[in-house]
């Protein structure tokens, strides 16, 4: 078992709300430097609130987050990207703006130790052709590696991805699953909201299910097969 | 005499200089107005009481401290805008979550507020501020006369806009600028100060009427009304461009103005109505604007 100092981000009753409405109850979750570790839930179950309570993006938020150790709780969403979390949202968030250059090299260096540019269009060569078209004018699937490839560089090294596979068709849907055993082996840590537990398990090491607002359990992905009917009870599939 | 199309060339070119000049003042006014509309949702009522401010700091600086023309244009944008940033911290910044309509009464009262003050102490007839002497008299052209100072404020405002145009699209800080336009809260979690973002761009905004004020107090004379004249003009000017647009303030303000003035020569009975008659079509044919984006 590892043990506790290890864990990169611990949640720890993290409860959240937009506006009135209590979202979050309790999340209790961490991953450890170099894992790949997914929320698996319905629909409405509170991922991607968790996510954008990790990156700070949710007005009121209680419990505890802590990124290499420290308290961001109550840290506003540029101080978390500053620590080294970074966030690719489940809409994608191209800017329709800026061009596809102007979106890659948006987001600031916030550390040492970023893919190098040139290492990023390896990764995508198609968004390197598209350089100077306007962001939102690339394919969804385009849009998603965008949204993906812009936070390599910027020396984050929690990455969380917000079902970066929704609506993409099954050949991008396995370029993102290569890419994402790629990040995992140059040492980037990332937390994944997935619907489709399928992908989810060919790059994952460890599974929490969520449902409204809290965790309700946790599956390591080398015992997913035998924990299958549980699971799909769990999503209702 | 010389003339164009039956009408003599000076006048015609003179009334065209004349347009071009109140197209500038439109040009930078809406300029600021889309900028403050796109990144804090708010329609800047204020403007107009800004650009006055900037003509009276200029006219209070030259007669309280000596500041000449020259000062004042580099100095009234600073502090109207450091006024300004006070009023985005302590009145602006809570409104952003709500409807637009809220930032418009509450910029509009405080328009309202200022002239008042400034109608308070220094009454509404107007103070003179003399033309700076490096920028008196005129060319004789031949077809016309051309004041220089005239062309200053066309050439100054000409400058002033493409030089705001290239740095909000050519350059890294305008990347953050539009994205944040688009998605405040994704540029943020990307490591961007947007808050402090949001407040230098209103201050820049302000900055501009300011400027634009101390420009124009040599030509209009220093009046506590001279932005509320101006202003509802310039409203129609951004609603004819595009509300939120750049490049449409900058290329509506100029073309509105010209036409303005070419109406002054062909059917002079229209000038003061022709801007609102192309906003009411406009609006009409494409809601809009010129340039605006979507719906
Ligand atoms: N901006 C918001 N304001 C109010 N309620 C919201 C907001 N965003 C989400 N919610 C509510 O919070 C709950 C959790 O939403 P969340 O987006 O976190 O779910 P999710 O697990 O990511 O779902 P999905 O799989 O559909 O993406 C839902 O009931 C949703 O309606
Ligand atoms: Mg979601």
């Amino acid at each position: 078992m590892r043990n506790e100092s290890s864990a990169l981000l611990k949640v720890d009753g993290l409860e959240a709300w937009y506006g009135e409405s209590h979202i979050l109850h309790g999340m209790n979750f961490e991953v450890h430097k170099g894992e790949v570790v997914t929320l698996l839930g319905r629909n409405g179950a509170g991922k991607t609130t968790t996510m954008k309570s990790v990156m700070g993006m949710v007005g009121k938020r209680k419990g505890s987050i802590t990124f290499e150790g420290v308290e961001t709780i109550n840290l506003s969403s540029n101080k978390i990207a500053r620590l080294g979390v970074a966030l690719c949202p489940e809409e994608r968030g191209i800017f329709s703006s800026l061009t596809v250059k102007e979106n890659m090299v948006l987001p600031p260096i916030v550390k040492p130790g970023g893919l190098p540019l040139a290492e990023v269009y390896d990764l995508f060569p198609r968004l390197l052709e598209r350089g100077g078209s306007q962001g939102t004018k690339l394919s969804g699937g385009e849009q998603q590696m965008l949204a993906i490839a812009r936070i390599l560089r910027t020396g984050a090294t929690m990455l969380l991805l917000d079902e970066p596979t929704e609506g993409l068709a099954p050949v991008i849907v396995q370029h993102i699953g290569d890419i994402i055993r790629k990040l995992k082996e140059r040492g980037f840590t990332i937390l994944l909201v997935e619907q489709n537990f399928h992908f989810a398990a060919t790059v994952a090491d460890r599974h929490y299910v969520v449902e409204h607002g809290h965790v309700i359990d946790m599956i390591p992905n080398a015992e997913l097969t035998s924990n299958m009917a549980k699971l799909k009870g769990y999503l209702g599939v | 005499m010389m003339t164009l199309f039956g009408i003599p060339t000076a006048a015609l070119f003179g009334q065209l200089l004349l347009g071009l000049i109140n197209g500038a003042f439109y040009a930078v006014l809406s300029l600021g107005l889309a900028l403050i509309f796109g990144l804090l949702n708010i329609i800047n009522f204020s403007h107009g009481a800004q650009y006055m401010m900037g003509a009276f700091v200029a006219w209070l600086g030259l007669t309280y401290m000596g500041a000449n023309y020259w000062v004042a244009l580099a100095l009234a944008p600073l502090v109207v805008a450091a006024i300004g940033i006070v009023l985005e911290r302590t009145m602006l910044s809570r409104l952003y979550k709500l409807d637009h309509l809220y930032g418009l009464l509450l910029t509009f009262g405080l328009a309202l507020i200022i002239e008042g003050i400034f109608r308070q102490l220094y009454g509404i007839s107007g103070i003179p501020y003399a033309v700076p002497k490096e920028l008196a008299g005129g060319w004789n052209l031949g077809f016309m006369y051309l004041p220089i100072y005239r062309a200053w404020v066309v050439i100054a405002s000409l400058v002033l806009c493409v030089g705001t145009w290239l740095l909000i699209e050519k350059t890294k800080l305008g990347a953050y600028l539009r994205a944040a336009t688009e998605n405040p809260a994704l540029v943020q979690a990307m490591g961007i100060n947007v808050p402090i973002m949001i407040t230098l761009t209103y201050g820049f905004g302000v900055a501009l009427a300011a400027f634009a004020g101390v420009l124009a107090a040599p030509i209009y004379s220093v009046n506590p009304l001279m932005g509320s004249n101006l202003i509802i003009v310039v409203f129609a000017v951004v609603v004819i461009g595009g509300m939120g647009s750049i490049m449409g303030s900058i290329v509506t303000g100029f073309m509105l103005g010209l036409l303005e003035g070419l109406t002054k020569v062909i059917y002079p009975e229209a000038a003061s109505t022709v801007i609102f008659m192309v906003m009411v079509v406009v609006l009409l044919i494409k809601p809009a604007g010129l340039f605006g984006k979507g719906a």
